[in-house]
């Protein structure tokens, strides 16, 4: 797979040691820098990882916990496989020092069942970190004892959504929580608890070394640094990127040498589809906000087709606890089918298109919230196309 | 009123959320939430819901239940609070600041009529050829909500077979909504945990162990379940279309028992208030029906005290005079079949601990077809016996192998409250429009049965019985209502000193009996994990109940269930008992009369132990 477009993330010039730098200053300075930075969650919601730190560290508790989110399972998602494997340190090593701000003891890699073959070479890694007294008891000599544990996941495309992830992690089946209360102040065993993606951890550890304001001279002011992409689908270079945010889809495209692309799915399944008269749109949280997948269909593709796989995903992954999800999902592959054999009214499309709508604000957790987003996207634009080829 | 309390087995997110000091306030501090506009203040903590109907603003639930963990599934009670991008679910969402919140906005109208749509679109049959139509949650909100058609489609063929092999509980998946009410009754209110959803998406199910049928694995047959069912995805093993057939046929003599606890909660099938006394119509009922003949199962309760308690006292003889040091104690109550079968799978080393005595139902089964049989001059082969009860477990513990000893089935049919109320409304009866009429003789009078309905009920009776007969004098308390024992705590723990004893009982002189009270088989599980560190040793006598409340809340009750009805039924249960004559078992002119005719050589002597008494079997959890 090849790696390109090297900013900050990828460019080994900026990996220094910023767990010394880290644990030789104060827990809330490390937070305070991180959230300077504008730092925003990679796994696509968003949110703010200063705060979210900063909530786990004030949140009174005699147990905390760090998670770093590697059940990769967007469709179309592949660049925290390529971090773990090659970038193993800034993963690690992110996750100490977050450990280190927010007053944590254990972190977990919840790492997607899959990827197992990883889990020899990053065992060793550990092991190798607990030599170099970088993992453990009284790191580089300081107060402050750390270690990781890696669980492999089991498959379950929910559990890469953190309140399923901590119900795997304490071995009940993958089912999203109620929120509030959230994780931060109930998260693993009911102990505070932050759960981030691969990349933020690794962004932690290179705004660390470098500082707040150096890394928020790239991308947006509500989107500060760089994003990886994993680009894939009709394009001659697919490979993981970095782009800084505000990147237009045109650009993306133009450094994949995509042509006679008609849509560009962002955010993997549960992204939308961009279609060509909006690809001077750029990817940031303000407009459009990926985990990182990016999807390109070019004039060959058939939208409904392309619609039903997602759809038939979501309608398999719904771990089937609430209904908008575990039914609506079902509904609306119905639909599709229906589109299919010419069974389908457009008043029909429509009103499955409200539910979606519905589906969004009601389902219990983002799977479900974001599951109907390719199907009213994907009607939305290419309603017409779908319907005249019938 | 009974407060429900979670186990470490309901996940941290199940829980209600705990207000510490210092957490997010005070405890007890006010909040104010301004819900549809207009403000209201609750204390912190307080979730949406809660407020909400505080205030009486409605909001349709289904997964909710008041005595369960909550879950926060099904999505039907979603609001709108102010700032939120999404709905949250009013029933998980705990008011910790001042939010605004909206029930009625047009998000909050669609969102639940589509959830309802998908619901339905799923939910297999007809209302119309279904034993709950009339008593449906689901059915209810669709009439809320003025569904006239099926927006999404109506599934039109069985995804699921029906799981017909337990004598108690019977499941329908194919109306299951998945609200998951049955597994958090079973893992967290019950801790059996015989009952989780498997599968994930659409193919989603609520099962059992490796998928086998219910009768194959850890079940109690407790029937908390059901009454905790929104729809018809459980019910009770239904017997009626053979009891009408025995009914029908004239050579047959079909007696049936009635229980307290059906008596107290049958007036709810009919529309009546919990704890409407429904005895002495039902009476009336029953033999217009066409029952040859109507038994009071008090008069049985009061057998089971007579024997039990005579057990226990030889218990401590055994122990204190003869210092056998294997005798077991506390003696455990044996009358709820739900907490035997409990026992078997959980705890099947300590099954010497419970008394040897047969249920009431299975004693005055045995009594029917051997002594009724013998004084009414009927052929036992011709009598069919039915008790009303308001259990499942009681479907199981009837057909139990063991429990021939009359030389026949000692009970032919358990039937629960509800499916008589069924059989009633067949008839065209409306109880509550009956006159009243008597129990059947030679049966016919009460002493202190009539409270085994309440939790603590059997170790009142048997207090009031054992004190009376090792001291000569009534229990030293007013009205001999012993108050340690009611009430809804879930394990209680109190004392009786026996002083001044009669010279045949000279060892219990000064002995403080000790007794332990637990109601659903949470509560069970802390007093057997007490007894197997070896805590209990100072406990004489321990009554276990496996239903919450109680016979009252049992499994074959009417549906809803709720804290507050089963209060209700348990006060108008005790509230009868007051205006009896006779309020202790030995009393009972009908127990002095089997024992001088029938029982003659006295409680827990040979006929006795044949008839009345049983064993139990070692199930384990381990199933093939």
């Amino acid at each position: 797979m090849p790696i390109l477009n090297k900013l900050v993330i990828f460019d080994e010039n900026n990996i220094e040691d910023s767990l010394k730098k880290a644990i030789s200053s104060e827990p809330q300075d490390v937070v305070m820098e991180i959230r300077e930075s504008g730092l925003k969650g990679r796994g696509g919601a968003g949110f703010p990882t200063g705060t979210k730190w900063l909530l786990a560290r004030s949140a009174h508790a005699d147990k905390k916990f760090v998670v770093c989110n590697a059940d990769e399972g967007e469709p179309g998602t592949f660049k925290d496989r390529i971090l773990l494997d090659e970038y193993t340190k800034l993963v690690f090593e992110g996750m100490v020092i977050a450990g280190y701000a927010i007053g944590a003891q254990k972190g977990f890699l919840y790492l997607r069942g899959e990827y197992r073959y990883l889990f020899d070479k990053l065992t060793k890694y550990l092991e190798q970190m607990r030599k170099e007294n970088r993992l453990g008891n009284n790191i580089l000599g300081s107060n402050y004892s750390f270690d990781i544990e890696i669980r492999l996941g089991s498959g379950a495309y929910v559990c890469g959504e953190e309140s399923a992830l901590i119900e795997s992690l304490e071995g009940h089946r993958g089912e999203a929580r109620n929120r509030p209360p959230y994780p931060v102040n109930t998260g693993y065993l009911g102990y505070p608890t932050i759960v981030n993606n691969v990349e933020t951890f690794a962004v932690a550890h290179i705004i660390v070394a470098k500082g707040a304001e150096w890394y928020s001279k790239y991308g947006t002011s509500k989107s500060t640094g760089t994003k990886l992409l994993s680009i894939s689908g009709d394009c001659k270079k697919p490979g993981v990127y970095e782009v800084p945010f505000g990147t237009t889809i045109s650009d993306i495209l133009k450094l994949v040498e995509a042509e006679n692309t008609k849509a560009v799915q962002v955010g993997g399944a549960s992204g939308f589809c961009i279609p060509k008269a909006e690809f001077d749109r750029t990817v940031a949280f303000e407009d459009v906000s990926t985990g990182g997948s990016v999807i390109i269909f070019n004039e060959t593709r058939d939208m409904l087709q392309v619609l039903e796989n997602f759809m038939e995903f979501f309608v398999e992954e719904s771990c089937g606890q609430c209904t908008p999800c575990r039914i609506g999902n079902v509904k609306l592959l119905e639909g599709l089918m229906k589109i299919r054999n010419n069974d389908c009214s457009l008043s029909y499309i429509h009103e499955l298109v409200d539910l979606g709508r519905s589906m969004q604000i009601a389902s219990k957790c983002g799977l479900g919230q974001s599951s109907p987003n390719p199907f009213i996207s994907i009607m939305e634009h290419f309603e017409n196309e779908i319907f005249s080829q019938r | 009123m009974e407060k429900t309390q979670h186990t470490h087995r309901a996940p941290v997110s199940h829980q209600p959320l705990v207000v510490e000091k210092g957490n997010l306030g005070e405890i007890g501090s006010l909040v104010e939430v301004e819900i549809n506009g207009i403000p209201y203040k609750v204390p912190i903590g307080t979730t949406i819901l809660e407020a909400c109907r505080q205030n009486n603003i409605h909001i349709p639930t289904l997964c909710y239940h008041e005595d369960l963990c909550l879950a926060g599934v099904c999505r039907i009670c979603v609001v709108e609070v102010e700032g939120m991008k999404v709905l949250p679910t009013s029933c998980t969402f705990p008011i910790t600041n001042r939010i605004k919140v909206r029930t009625t906005s047009e998000k909050v109208r669609k969102a639940r009529r589509h959830i309802l749509d998908l619901l339905l679109s799923e939910h297999y049959g007809e209302c119309y050829s279904c034993h709950r139509n009339g008593n449906c949650e689901l059915q209810t909100l669709a009439k809320e909500y003025g569904v006239d058609f099926y927006r999404f489609g109506h599934i039109t063929e069985r995804r699921h077979k029906v799981d017909k092999s337990s004598y108690s509980v019977i499941r329908d998946m194919d109306k299951c909504i998945l609200c998951k009410r049955c597994v958090r009754t079973c893992i967290d209110l019950q801790e059996v945990g015989a009952l989780e959803a498997t599968q994930r998406g659409d193919m989603t199910t609520i099962s059992t162990f490796l998928d086998k049928p219910l009768a194959d694995v850890i079940c109690i047959n407790c029937g908390q379940c059901i009454n905790r069912c929104p729809t018809a995805a459980l019910k009770a093993n239904d017997p009626s279309d053979e009891i009408w057939a025995a009914i029908d046929d004239p050579e047959m003599h079909v007696v049936i028992q009635t229980a307290p606890s059906p008596r107290s909660g049958i007036g709810e099938e009919f529309g009546c208030e919990p704890g409407t006394s429904m005895t002495y119509k039902l009476n009336t009922a029953l033999r217009m029906i066409g029952f040859d003949a109507v038994l009071d199962t008090n008069f049985s309760a009061d057998l089971t005290i007579m024997e039990e308690g005579t057990e226990l006292l030889l218990r401590l003889k055994k122990l204190l005079v003869e210092g056998d040091s294997s005798v077991k104690l506390p003696q455990f109550t044996s009358c709820s079949p739900g907490w035997i079968k409990y026992i078997e799978h959980f705890y099947p080393d300590f099954l010497d601990y419970l008394s040897s005595c047969k249920s009431p139902q299975q004693m005055f089964g045995a009594v029917i077809k051997t002594f009724y049989a013998q004084e009414r001059n009927i052929d036992p082969n011709k009598i069919v016996t039915v008790a009303l009860m308001p259990c499942s477990a009681k479907k199981f513990e009837c057909n139990r192998p063991e429990m021939t000893d009359s030389g026949f089935k000692d009970v032919d049919y358990g039937l629960t409250t509800r499916e008589m109320a069924q059989m009633i409304r067949e008839a065209g009866l409306h109880l509550p429009e009956l006159q009243n009429s008597a129990f059947d003789e030679p049966f016919g009078d009460t002493g202190s049965g009539l409270i085994f309905g309440a939790t603590g009920g059997v170790m009142e009776s048997a207090l009031r019985t054992a004190y009376a007969l090792v001291t000569g004098r009534p229990v030293p308390f007013e009205n001999l209502q012993i108050l340690p024992c009611r009430g809804f705590e879930g394990v209680r723990e109190a004392s009786v000193l026996l002083e001044n004893v009669l010279p045949d009982w000279s060892f219990l002189e000064g002995v403080n009996l000790k007794f332990m009270i637990a109601h659903g088989t949470a509560n069970a599980k802390k007093v057997m994990d007490a007894l197997a560190r070896g805590e209990l040793k100072d406990i004489h006598f321990v009554e276990i109940m496996a239903c919450p409340g109680g016979c009252i809340g049992g499994g074959g009750q009417p549906i809803p269930t709720s804290p507050e009805i089963r209060q209700k039924r348990a006060e108008l249960i005790y509230n009868e008992a007051a205006d009896l004559e006779i309020n202790e078992s030995f009393r009972n002119p009908s127990i002095k009369y089997i024992y001088e005719k029938f029982l003659t050589e006295g409680p827990c002597r040979h006929l006795s132990h044949k008839l009345l008494h049983t064993h139990y079997v070692k199930r384990g959890k381990y199933i093939d």
